[in-house]
């Protein structure tokens, strides 16, 4: 802690007009885990991306273990330092193995035996941070879930080769992880720490934040607002510095949920992926929940229920993806386009797009999302990650759809993004649409009327608003695992 | 995990298929001078599909490896013929100006089809201006080489599974192979590990120029003189040889040995349309429809396995 580790004084960084950096200032000691909380937008990705060499910046300084950094900062210079970064979006390559993505960031694993070492390497370090994780070493990235692709990314971050490790940045690192995989990060972040390597570590989970780092530094507009020890702070200071309002979550109108579970029926469908299990049922108008721990068959349902295979469905139905990457932006199309691609057949006129009903769409629906671009002709790319999942939510929101299917949408989303899209889904149900909703966090379930709990492709349970309790939910989530 | 053990198997099924049918069509071929006969073509058509696949393994396509074997083939039955050390020199050039065009296309972020489209011009340009009509001589130990007999299993079929093995233990084993197949899987993450892309596509440019000049010097050692036109088909088989043998086009999921089974089975078809005695006006298209067969069969497989 009394060492320094990494130092940035006065980092600035422009893309054209857009300011992501104002001269930031930041400062690591050895065996420090310091939190980064910030806004979507904030710059916290792209100061990460600074430190790992990826990205210049336009001025400022950089020093490592007490001395100044000299000449140009690259990504090789960053990793003999013993600097390594889990970014954002996944960075492994899927055609490869899990062995073969260690590899590539070991200069040294070559020659005869690589790929034993290669194998020993990650599989000691998958089973020290994930213990039970189920990865095999030779598995294929593609044919892993996007849950354990995380956990490979962050062990693969760990492995240690010939160059120690000085730091590890880790970007939203358990936004794809459950519950019991992101406490066994957590407490593997502490043992590392403890043994004198820095760790970054930046989420949108403020609990994980609260109770992990030693030390918080809250980003806004570029600029480093607030730094203060992790004790210092709590959930409600640690937001009014990032410059949120937190409107509390008003329990729901008895009367409305009433009358919601009288309305007609709009989903009806039975897992397909256990043969003794509950069947789903939505209300018109009802907001339902799929809990469990990640991976235990509730994308499954979305996509069984999407593919109307073995279910009564009433509506057309749109679909919000999780991994936006691979499954929701179409990247190299406009914002507007991304919006107005499920709804183009509302926009024809003798076959033909009418050109201002899509420019109009696009236009409605960037001021009902409150999607931040000057220009929504610009490239989605240009988004943060945020308003980008704000386009798709516009996408399905902007359709004739009155079953919106959500894939754990919020992944890696600020608080800030977060509150306006509950507010969005709240008053679109009231309008009388139905979501299915697919979440990891046990937060976004407050907003659900009804919630089923997932285990090995059933349904376990199924909880009512008012009994929707962390609990609750663990126990339906764990209940016989041990016996089975 | 079976469908994936299946999906590598559908190279070798389809290429005992061809065999069996042609097997069954005339049984005469099932002979040392048989085999050796109907396969001969397939070691430059292998090494072009070699070519082909460095090019795929980094997401990009080669159309021009065609009139390049052709080129290569020019330059082998005039220059090297009357002048090993120039020819050599020559041959040299065209495995640098490949790696080169690689560089370009990575650096300019050019589409590889369009580049390398136009090159396919410019390839069978310089070979016509090399060889205006079809004549040159090859050179006598290229002639040795290509008519070697070997005991009990004809040489192509040596040379075939020599050249598979070779490049499935570089590309699929080795340490820089990984980097390779990275490149082609997210380029993205290997800059961000710190690679160079730019020298793996220039890398990967110059080992597909340098199998294309193995494919000329051997094809030209099998036709015994050159035509700049002579290997214009190569470029269809080469893509198709790479995705017959379990490639993608994208991604950079690639199989050496896979695109040399690939390889046999499209000479192989070739011999056994020639067999049903399907005029040369339908071979073509028959050729095509049995490509069509494979993929078709390829494709619940690859995407039951996607959506697991």
């Amino acid at each position: 802690m009394n060492q320094t580790a990494i130092k940035l004084d006065g980092v600035e960084r422009n893309f054209g007009a857009v300011r992501a950096l104002a001269g930031v200032s930041l400062e690591v000691g050895s065996g420090e885990c310091l939190g980064l909380v910030g806004h979507n937008g904030a710059g916290k990705s792209t100061l990460m991306h600074i430190l790992a060499g990826t990205l210049s910046p336009d001025k400022g300084e950089i020093s490592v273990g007490g001395a100044r950094h000299e000449g140009q900062w690259s990504v090789n210079v960053a990793r003999t330092n013993g600097i390594r970064c889990v970014f954002q979006e996944l960075s492994l390559c899927p055609n490869l193995t899990v062995a073969e993505n260690v590899r590539v960031v070991h200069g040294s694993l070559k020659g005869f035996g690589w790929k034993k070492r290669s194998r020993d390497l990650a599989l000691a370090k998958l089973d020290e941070i994930f213990p039970g994780h189920g990865i095999g070493p030779t598995d294929a990235i593609s044919d892993l879930p996007i849950g354990k692709r995380q956990m490979a990314e962050i062990a693969r971050a760990f492995t240690l080769t010939d160059i120690p490790l000085r730091l590890v940045i880790l970007d939203e690192p358990t936004s794809s992880l459950d519950a019991v995989t992101a406490q066994q990060l957590l407490t593997f972040i502490r043992s590392q720490v403890a043994k004198g390597t820095s760790v970054i570590l930046i989420s949108h989970l403020l609990g994980d934040i609260l109770g992990t780092c030693d030390r918080i530094v809250v980003m806004k507009d570029g600029k480093a607002v607030a730094e203060r020890p992790a004790k210092k702070f709590d959930r409600h200071s640690l937001v009014a510095a990032m410059g949120t309002v937190v409107s509390r979550h008003k329990s729901t109108d008895t009367k409305l949920e009433q009358a919601k579970s009288q309305a007609p029926v709009a989903i009806r469908a039975r897992p397909k992926t256990a043969s003794d299990t509950d069947e789903l049922i939505a209300h018109k108008g009802e907001i339902i929940g799929l809990a469990g721990l990640s991976g235990h068959g509730q994308t499954r349902m979305l996509l069984q229920v999407f593919s109307r295979s073995d279910a009564e469905i009433t509506e057309p139905l749109a679909f919000i993806a999780g991994d936006r990457q691979s499954d929701g932006i179409f990247n190299l199309w406009s914002i507007a386009s991304n919006v107005t691609i499920r709804s183009l057949r509302s926009l024809l006129k003798r076959g033909l797009i009418v050109g201002d009903a899509e420019s109009g769409l696009a236009a409605e629906w960037k001021d009902r999302m409150g999607i931040r671009t000057p220009d929504m002709n610009n490239n989605i790319l240009t988004l943060s990650g945020g308003n980008q999942q704000k386009t798709l939510f516009a996408r399905a929101l902007a359709s004739e759809a009155g079953i919106i299917l959500m894939d754990d949408p919020m992944r890696g989303v600020d608080i800030g993004t977060k509150l306006e899209v509950y507010e969005m889904i709240a008053r679109e149900a009231r309008n009388g649409r139905t979501f299915i909703w697919y979440t990891t966090e046990m937060e976004e379930l407050q907003y659900c009327d009804r919630a089923y709990v997932f285990r090995n492709g059933a349904i376990s349970a199924s909880l009512d608003h008012d009994d929707l309790t962390e609990e609750k939910i663990l126990q339906a989530s764990f209940a016989e695992s041990s016996a089975a | 995990m079976n469908r994936s053990l299946l999906r590598s198997l559908l190279p070798i099924i389809s290429l005992a298929v061809v065999l069996g049918a042609t097997f069954y069509v005339q049984p005469r071929t099932m002979s040392y001078f048989g085999l050796n006969l109907m396969l001969q073509y397939a070691v430059p058509i292998a090494l072009a599909t070699i070519a082909q696949m460095f090019i795929i393994t980094v997401n990009d396509l080669d159309l021009s490896i065609g009139p390049f074997v052709g080129l290569v083939g020019c330059i082998s039955a005039t220059l090297l013929y009357s002048n090993p050390l120039l020819g050599t020199l020559a041959l040299l050039l065209c495995i640098a100006a490949y790696a080169a065009v690689g560089a370009l296309i990575h650096s300019r972020n050019l589409p590889s089809i369009v580049v390398t489209l136009g090159l396919s011009f410019v390839w069978l340009g310089i070979a016509v201006l090399i060889l205006p009509s079809p004549g040159g001589k090859a050179p006598g130990w290229l002639k040795s080489i290509m008519a070697l007999q070997t005991p009990f299993i004809p040489f192509p079929i040596i040379a075939a599974i020599v050249i598979g093995l070779v490049v499935q233990l570089a590309l699929m084993h080795s340490s820089l192979g990984v980097i390779a197949r990275g490149a082609g899987g997210n380029p993205r993450a290997m800059a961000r590990a710190g690679w160079s892309m730019l020298k793996t596509k220039a890398a990967m440019y110059a080992l597909a120029g340098f199998f294309g000049v193995l494919s000329g010097l051997s094809l030209l050692g099998l036709t015994t003189s050159a035509d700049a036109h002579v290997a214009d088909r190569y470029t269809l088989y080469s893509i198709a040889g790479v995705i017959l043998g379990g490639g993608e086009f994208i991604g950079g999921r690639v199989s050496p040995m896979g695109a040399v089974i690939g390889a046999l089975t499209l000479a192989l078809a070739g011999s056994f349309l020639i067999f049903l005695r399907i005029s040369p006006d339908w071979q073509i298209g028959a050729q095509g429809a049995i490509l069509i067969l494979v993929l078709a069969l390829k494709a619940p497989l690859t995407t039951r396995e996607a959506s697991k």
